[in-house]
């Protein structure tokens, strides 16, 4: 039966040697060709029910070790969820004042006095601007005498009592300029076109200059008086949404002013400037045609204050908010990790037998590995699912507590598992690795 | 490389028991490197022939399961040729060698190597795991039932195999070493953990696979065993011979055996 004599010499070895390394190099150089019998296989189906029976079997083990990956996944989630939500909240809010608000200053190359940078007409002008809301100038006069901004303001003739009054500013406003700061009255009522027309000594008083000047109640048509000018109080304003210095200031017609005090003086008082109220997103484009609007034959002179670009006010925060605790989650990650590779490898060594079990049965060292792999990849999934659920539990919980809108981007909420798997994979290939190498006559011996 | 037919295509093929070679050794023998090595096998011939019923003895230690283990290709001689079936078994790779390992080897371990909390019915289709042609689970799960039957346990099929008796649970490691059909039933110490009844009714299950047509290599302690083969193997100290299995009477096993 061994072909002749039994006695092997060293040719006949030599020769035998020969032979088995030609049949090698002839299996090597042609690659997987078809071997003796069918090779086996694991089918993926197959594979996944392996692998959720061995996770069902044990359950408290698997929950314990899906903790970790869990975690990181529902902070991951939790950390890019809440983010969204309050750069939403916070553009929206954004949006509504500061989004809105251009601001055109008068910056001459020279300065010369007898110039007056803002036409009387400059809140028609730029009214006709599509996108204009409300507009007006606005300014502090000078009163000259180094007095400055703040000038006594008294609410009897300082005829009659000098020593009594407040400093206080007072600003020369055209009517758009109070519906842009959405100026609201609790008593009276605001100047407006037909005032401002007429040059009418009126005044609209902020809710804390009234206070100090001790005026309440305007129905016995109280006036307030500016040096010696008297003015009118038709109004008494409670509540602005921007310039909220104006709540502590006199507000006078911009053309009761001129007539009074002369034009603006950037010398003594403060240069005028015109407030513009745009609509939702029109900022950016008002910003480019204001100062040809208002003069168009020298727009260069004035400089336009408009509002940052939201989206990157959005993404200041995300990055300010995130950072600390998209690493946090990472950390999670890793330590979830860890728990998961330190459970399939505690596995490997459990079920060494039942991996030598395997082997005799015609499993594969590839097939082990598959089958403790899918194991943990099972496992990250797992922690995946639920911390994903828990992450955006978090978010919405934290949304509706804070009466925010949740945000939950598809792009966050939806690869998060596939983060879980990822470890649980990752975390799984040297367990995997170490169970292939095993020898099966070794896993039987045990 | 011609590919012979394999074993037992059928359970109940005729017992007309071919003169094709299952196992073919020609001078093949094992040392473990050590140190200090170790001779566990010294370099022997054997030839097994399908349908035969051989069975191993020898005393603690005299190489019987490294010689059962190189046989079901779980390790390699460390030198001469091993045939099985006629495919060399030198010149495969990782991947041949285990395909031949699962399809035409059935494994019976003396401590039964069953998964505990699965069924009976269960740990048969994890031998179709890797083997099985047919991918769909009901086929699988009718043959398995179908082995599980032919050993005696249709009733206890859906019982979990950690709580099974002993005989039971060494009747499911043969069917799940039955249900892929391989040429060849290597069993190491089948009755060594079972009480004498238990061990009855395996060994009778044994000649009645045997009478079936299949070819066992049975390792054994017990000379009662022994006696139940065609041939028999006595190793000792690394030593392959072949005996009479007639004369393996208790007596003579202690004579062959007993004085280590
Ligand atoms: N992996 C190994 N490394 C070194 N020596 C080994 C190894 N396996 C077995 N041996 C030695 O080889 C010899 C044969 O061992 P083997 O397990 O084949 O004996 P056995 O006949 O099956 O014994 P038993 O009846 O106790 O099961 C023994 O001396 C044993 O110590
Ligand atoms: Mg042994």
């Amino acid at each position: 039966m061994c072909e002749g004599s039994h006695r092997a010499t060293k040719a006949k070895q030599l020769a035998l040697a020969l032979a088995l390394a030609r049949v090698r190099s002839h299996v090597r150089a042609h690659g997987r060709g078809p071997g003796p019998v069918e090779p086996t296989r694991l089918a993926f189906r197959d594979m996944v029910d392996e692998a959720t029976t061995a996770i069902l079997a044990r359950p408290t083990r698997a929950g314990l070790t899906v903790l970790g990956t869990l975690l990181g996944v529902a902070a991951f989630v939790a950390v890019l969820g809440l983010t969204a939500t309050a750069s939403g909240q916070v553009s929206k809010r954004f949006t509504a004042l500061a989004a809105t608000e251009v601001i055109v200053e008068d910056a001459p190359a020279e300065p010369s006095t007898a110039d007056t940078p803002f036409p009387a007409d400059t809140e028609q002008r730029l009214m006709r601007l599509n996108g204009v809301r409300n507009a007006g100038t606005y300014w502090q006069p000078s009163f000259g005498g180094g007095e400055g901004r703040g000038v006594t303001v008294t609410a009897r003739p300082p005829s009659i009592d000098r020593t009594a009054g407040e400093p206080l500013t007072v600003i020369a406003a055209s009517p758009g300029y109070l519906r842009a700061i959405h100026a609201q009255v609790s008593t009276g009522r605001l100047y407006d076109a037909f005032h401002q027309s007429r040059n009418q000594r009126v005044a609209v008083l902020g809710r804390a200059a009234a206070h100090r000047l001790g005026i309440t109640r305007l129905d016995m048509q109280p006036a307030i008086f500016i040096r010696d000018t008297p003015l009118t109080v038709i109004g008494i304003i409670d509540d602005v949404d921007r310039q909220p210095d104006a709540l502590l200031s006199v507000l006078t017609p911009s053309s009761t002013a001129t007539t009074l005090w002369g034009a603006a003086d950037a010398a003594d008082g403060s240069p005028p400037k015109v407030l513009i109220e745009t609509r939702l997103g029109a900022a950016p484009l008002i910003a480019q045609q204001a100062a040809v609007a208002i003069r168009p034959d020298n727009p260069d002179r004035f400089k336009i204050i408009a509002p940052p670009d939201p989206k990157q006010l959005k993404e200041q925060v995300n990055t300010d908010l995130g950072a600390l605790f998209l690493a946090l989650a990472g950390i999670c990650l890793v330590i979830g990790a860890v728990g998961i590779a330190n459970t399939t490898l505690v596995a490997v060594l459990e079920r060494t037998a039942e991996i030598g079990l395997r082997r005799s049965l015609g499993a594969r060292g590839r097939h082990i590995a598959a089958q403790f792999l899918s194991e943990s990849a099972a496992l990250g999934l797992l922690g995946g699912l639920i911390g994903t659920s828990i992450g955006v539990a978090t978010v919405v919980a934290a949304a509706v507590g804070k009466d925010w809108t949740p945000i939950l981007e598809p792009a966050t909420v939806l690869p998060a598992p596939l983060i879980g798997t990822v470890t649980g994979l990752l975390a799984g290939l040297y367990p995997a690795w170490r169970a292939s190498r095993i020898e099966p006559i070794d896993a039987l011996r045990r | 490389m011609s590919i012979p037919e394999t074993g037992a295509e059928a359970l109940h093929i005729s017992s007309a028991a071919g003169n094709t070679p299952v196992i073919e050794f020609c001078r093949v023998g094992r040392t473990y490197s050590g140190p200090p090595p170790v001779i566990a096998l010294r370099p022997a011939d054997l030839m097994i022939r399908r349908g035969e019923y051989v069975t191993v003895v020898g005393p603690s230690g005299s190489g019987k399961s490294t010689f059962l283990n190189v046989a079901g290709l779980l390790d390699r001689p460390s030198e001469g040729v091993y045939r099985l079936d006629g495919i060399d078994t030198a010149a495969l790779n990782e991947r041949d060698r285990t395909a031949l390992r699962g399809r035409r080897i059935g494994f019976v371990f003396q401590s039964y190597h069953l998964l505990p909390h699965r069924s009976a019915v269960e740990n048969v289709m994890l031998s179709l795991l890797y083997t099985a042609s047919s991918r769909k689970r009901k086929r699988k799960r009718k043959m398995a039932a179908e082995i599980l039957e032919r050993v005696g346990l249709s009733h206890r099929m859906l019982a979990n195999a950690g709580q099974m008796s002993g005989g039971e649970q060494q009747r499911v490691a043969i069917a799940r070493a039955l249900v892929n059909r391989p040429s060849l039933l290597l069993c190491d110490e089948p009755t060594g953990n079972l009480d004498t009844t238990t061990a009855a009714t395996v060994l009778q299950l044994m000649d009645e696979l045997h009478a079936d047509g299949f070819t066992l290599l049975v390792v054994t302690h017990d000379p009662g065993v022994a006696a139940r083969g065609d041939r028999a193997v006595v190793i000792r100290d690394g030593v392959l011979r072949e005996a009479d299995p007639e004369q393996l009477t208790a007596e003579a096993v202690q004579a062959t055996v007993g004085d280590v």
